[in-house]
């Protein structure tokens, strides 16, 4: 066992771990712990562009992109929160361009924008230019300015470290422990501020745009000391993942002119959403699309539809909605300017498809995107532990692994890469001034004995079940009962599936007894935490009896803002069952009205 | 179809050198490597440790050889290798740690010297700082970059030495040296300007022909030799 001591340690270096490690640098010793090379994060697969309303292309307020993201979330989001996050992203967004990120720009070489679901003109409900981007790697862009600046500051890094637990000491955060996956070694890293960055949990699901190590890990390690996770039923499935596959297509091709077709050949969206049409809210369209398919209107009866970019398409139906450039020109795509500000699509669809979108449609299925619920933190990004907001010393979330809550019940394109840079940002700040002024928390003889019984269990488990059995199992009924559209008889059975699947998951056989990389043990932890978290969120889906954002049900067709306009909170009880409590939803200025896009 | 998918195998703690293991499996033409490196791990070898993540060619994780050319194993399908005899080999040039899992190191390290971060310390201002789209254009190419080691793991030159500073650290100094906004190209420029810097490129374009971005790398380092001579950079 190795021992560090750091004032700040921020476990994950994606948008969210970099920003935080940022500037809890400038005032704190820090170090970064990650289980991938910092450039691998998620973060860096984030195509289509970052919100703010810098009113470059044409006139934005940051009022308006508020009012959006509450409306998006299906008014489940914290209004402060989303202020605060919408007031600060425009000076945000300059901080990454003055770091270097390189923004595509436009004719007077300002940072070019373009516009994505769910962001409108407030006075005309039209689509707005909000999304600042470079190319459709605005993710990749960031991901890698944030870590240039971070070598550049002498950031410390320990890469290819897997945290499997946080220390808690006298009800405040005191370090984790690691295992160093060359080796094996454990480290215990003590530490006055810790901050969770460590991204999603998509991996829950069968269909899913997520990277193999979006495994929840910080969720997981949270939970497992009394932290509450917050509206954990709320995950977002994106309209347009490749067929079969799930990878990413950006809601850019349409915010460049794309639209979704069925199997008639229709642009079914105009039924769904008649005035922003294939740029409503990611929601919407990935339930037009299921009902779409469920109606038989699937390509040639299939389970996928088209997602269609050929410049004849876009040219079509840009000029039947009266779209124009902001200079008042009318809008006429070339397929040049589509491979120029789309060429990762352009790629992805040649690679994976056999398909050329600038020359035939592209076939697209909803899949698993992003992790709205998680840690609930406050907008300063401290961790709250109870319905009264009672801020835990020490600790920290940002990111996809936090519940602010600026994303509520869905989030809208943009504002993730968004609320990686904001809150990342001021979780970096509080947690350096916290830790300039606290002492370490004393860490017991051991700290690693809860992780060492842990790891036990994996490497002398008995029993002859398969990892790619169980997960594949668990992934399926998630997706089948616990996905798009839910019933209290679905959800039912799945809670079953994954209790039976958490039993069988005690026998699995470790086959890699070694030290040096070993993967195998890493991905039987990581399992463990998606059945965990698979669970949790099935009963907190089943409990919730409304349908909002994404949760959808069919048995509660309805939004009950009655009963229902409050966030989930979950614990996991030391017997392992889980308790369920509510806080309220802080509403400023907007009450909520029907959602209509 | 069946597939033969040979891979090599090393594990430190067990084997003196390295050796192949063969696994027959059923796969269809869209798969990936790396769907059948992972069912071999699941149901066939627990042991067989690689590096994985995004699983589209955007993180740069599963770089490796196969079939004897340097491929992301998640951007590598089976009908596009024409063959059902697949043969998986850790990248050359950098030391193999366990089965396909290479250390890295000195390939970071070398990225980290040519300053790969942007440098400007005059004040800036309350906005962004303007950029022409044709000074954006100038180079788009090199910021595709994901730092997977295609490239200098498929150099003669760096095979020949590891101290070759290797086509990503150029490409990661390209970036910036032809940034408008950028300040510190002339410090760029004097690192590279070195007997392990870009004259240790024979523009071979193995780098160029495997690059999973396809930034045109060759090119790349043509440009920075251009600017070292002619001290021009636009």
């Amino acid at each position: 066992m190795k021992k560090h001591q750091f004032e700040v340690i921020v476990i994950g270096a994606g948008g969210a771990g970099l920003m935080a490690a940022l500037y809890a640098s400038k005032t704190a010793n820090t170090a970064v712990i990650s289980k991938l090379y910092p450039t691998r994060s998620h973060t860096g697969t984030a195509q289509g562009g970052v919100g703010a309303a810098l009113g470059n292309e044409e006139e934005d307020h940051w009022e308006w992109h508020t009012f959006d993201s509450v409306k998006g979330s299906d008014y489940l989001g914290d209004q402060d929160a989303i202020e605060f996050m919408c007031y600060e992203a425009v000076q945000a967004v300059y901080e990454l361009e003055h770091y270097g990120l390189p923004f595509s720009r436009t004719a007077e070489g300002k940072i070019a924008q373009r516009p994505f679901g769910g962001h409108t003109n407030n006075v005309t409900g039209k689509p707005v230019h909000r999304a600042c981007y470079a190319a459709d790697r605005t993710g990749h862009m960031i991901l890698q300015t944030l870590y240039q600046q971070c070598l550049k500051n002498n950031v410390n890094f320990f890469d290819e470290f897997q945290v499997v637990d946080l220390l808690v000491v006298n009800g405040a955060a005191a370090g984790v422990v690691a295992i160093e996956l060359s080796t094996s070694e454990l480290h215990v890293f003590h530490a006055k501020s810790v901050i969770l960055a460590t991204g999603g949990h998509g991996r829950v699901w069968d269909i899913t745009s997520n990277a193999y190590a979006y495994t929840g890990d910080g969720i997981a390690v949270a939970m497992r000391h009394g932290i509450p996770m917050e509206d954990m039923e709320f995950f977002q499935f994106h309209p347009t993942g490749i067929y079969k596959l799930g990878i990413l297509i950006t809601e850019g091709v349409r915010g460049e002119g794309g639209v979704l077709i069925n199997g008639k050949g229709e642009r079914f969206m105009e039924r769904y959403a008649p005035r922003v049409k294939d740029l409503a809210s990611r929601d919407v369209i990935s339930r037009a699309m299921f009902l779409e398919i469920k109606a038989g209107n699937g390509i040639n009866g299939q389970n996928y539809l088209y997602l269609d970019v050929r410049p004849e398409t876009v040219n079509k139906y840009a000029a039947l909605d009266g779209r124009k450039r902001p200079d008042g020109t009318p809008y006429l795509m070339t397929g040049e300017e589509i491979i120029a500000k789309l060429p990762d699509i352009v790629d992805f669809a040649r690679t994976y498809l056999g398909v050329d979108p600038v020359m035939q449609p592209m076939p697209v299925q909803p899949t698993a995107h992003y992790t709205m619920g998680g840690i609930p933190t406050n907008k300063y990004g401290e961790v709250v532990i109870d319905e009264n907001n009672t801020v835990m010393p020490g600790l920290y979330a940002a990111g996809e692994v936090a519940c602010v809550s600026v994303h509520g019940a869905n989030r809208l394109g943009t504002n993730s890469l968004l609320d990686l840079i904001v809150f990342g940002k001021h979780s970096g700040l509080r947690a350096a001034e916290f830790a300039n002024g606290a002492e370490f928390q004393p860490l017991s003889a051991d700290p690693t004995e809860f992780t060492q019984a842990q790891f036990d269990l994996i490497r002398n488990a008995q029993g002859n079940e398969k990892i790619l059995e169980i997960s594949s199992k668990m992934k399926s009924v998630m997706m089948d009962c616990v996905g798009m559209f839910r019933t209290g008889e679905g959800m039912e059975s799945a809670l079953e599936t994954v209790r039976e699947l958490r039993e069988r998951y005690k026998h699995i056989p470790l086959h890699d007894q070694g030290k040096v990389f070993n993967t195998e043990m890493i991905n039987i932890w990581e399992l463990g935490n998606l059945l965990e978290i698979a669970e949790l969120v099935t009963v907190c889906a089943l409990a919730r009896t409304e349908s909002r954002g994404a949760h959808a049900r069919d048995d509660y067709p309805k939004r009950d803002d009655v009963n229902w306009l409050k966030h989930t909170l979950s614990w996991i009880k030391e017997d392992g069952a889980i308790e369920l409590r509510y806080k309220p939803v802080v509403i400023t200025k907007y009450q909520p009205k029907e959602r209509v896009y | 179809m069946q597939v033969k998918v040979k891979v090599f195998r090393f594990n430190p703690e067990k084997d003196k050198r390295p050796h192949y293991e063969t696994y027959k499996l059923e796969a269809q033409p869209t798969d990936r490597v790396l769907d059948m490196l992972e069912y071999i791990k699941g149901y066939c070898d627990g042991t067989l440790s690689f590096r994985r993540s995004c699983a589209h060619g955007i993180c740069g994780s599963d770089a490796m050889r196969i079939n004897g050319r340097n491929h992301l194993a998640c951007k590598a399908l089976l009908k596009d290798l024409h063959s059902n005899h697949i043969t998986v080999e850790p990248m050359l040039g950098l030391k193999v740690i366990k089965d396909l899992i290479v250390d890295m190191d000195q390939f970071f390290a070398h990225y980290k010297a040519v300053m790969p971060y942007f440098i400007n310390d005059e004040p800036a201002p309350p906005q962004e700082r303007l950029q022409s789209i044709e000074e954006r254009e100038r180079f788009d190419d090199t910021t595709k970059c994901i730092l997977c080691a295609c490239c200098t793991t498929s150099c003669p030159s760096f095979w020949a030495s590891d101290l070759y500073l290797g086509p990503q650290a150029i490409v990661a100094a390209h970036r910036f040296i032809f940034d408008s906004r950028d300040k510190a190209a002339g410090e760029r420029l004097k690192i590279l300007n070195d007997q392990f810097g870009v004259y240790r490129c024979h523009t071979i374009y193995n780098c160029t022909e495997c690059c999973p971005r396809e930034i045109e790398i060759t090119q790349a380092i043509g440009e920075v030799k251009a600017a070292i001579v002619t001290g021009r950079l636009r």
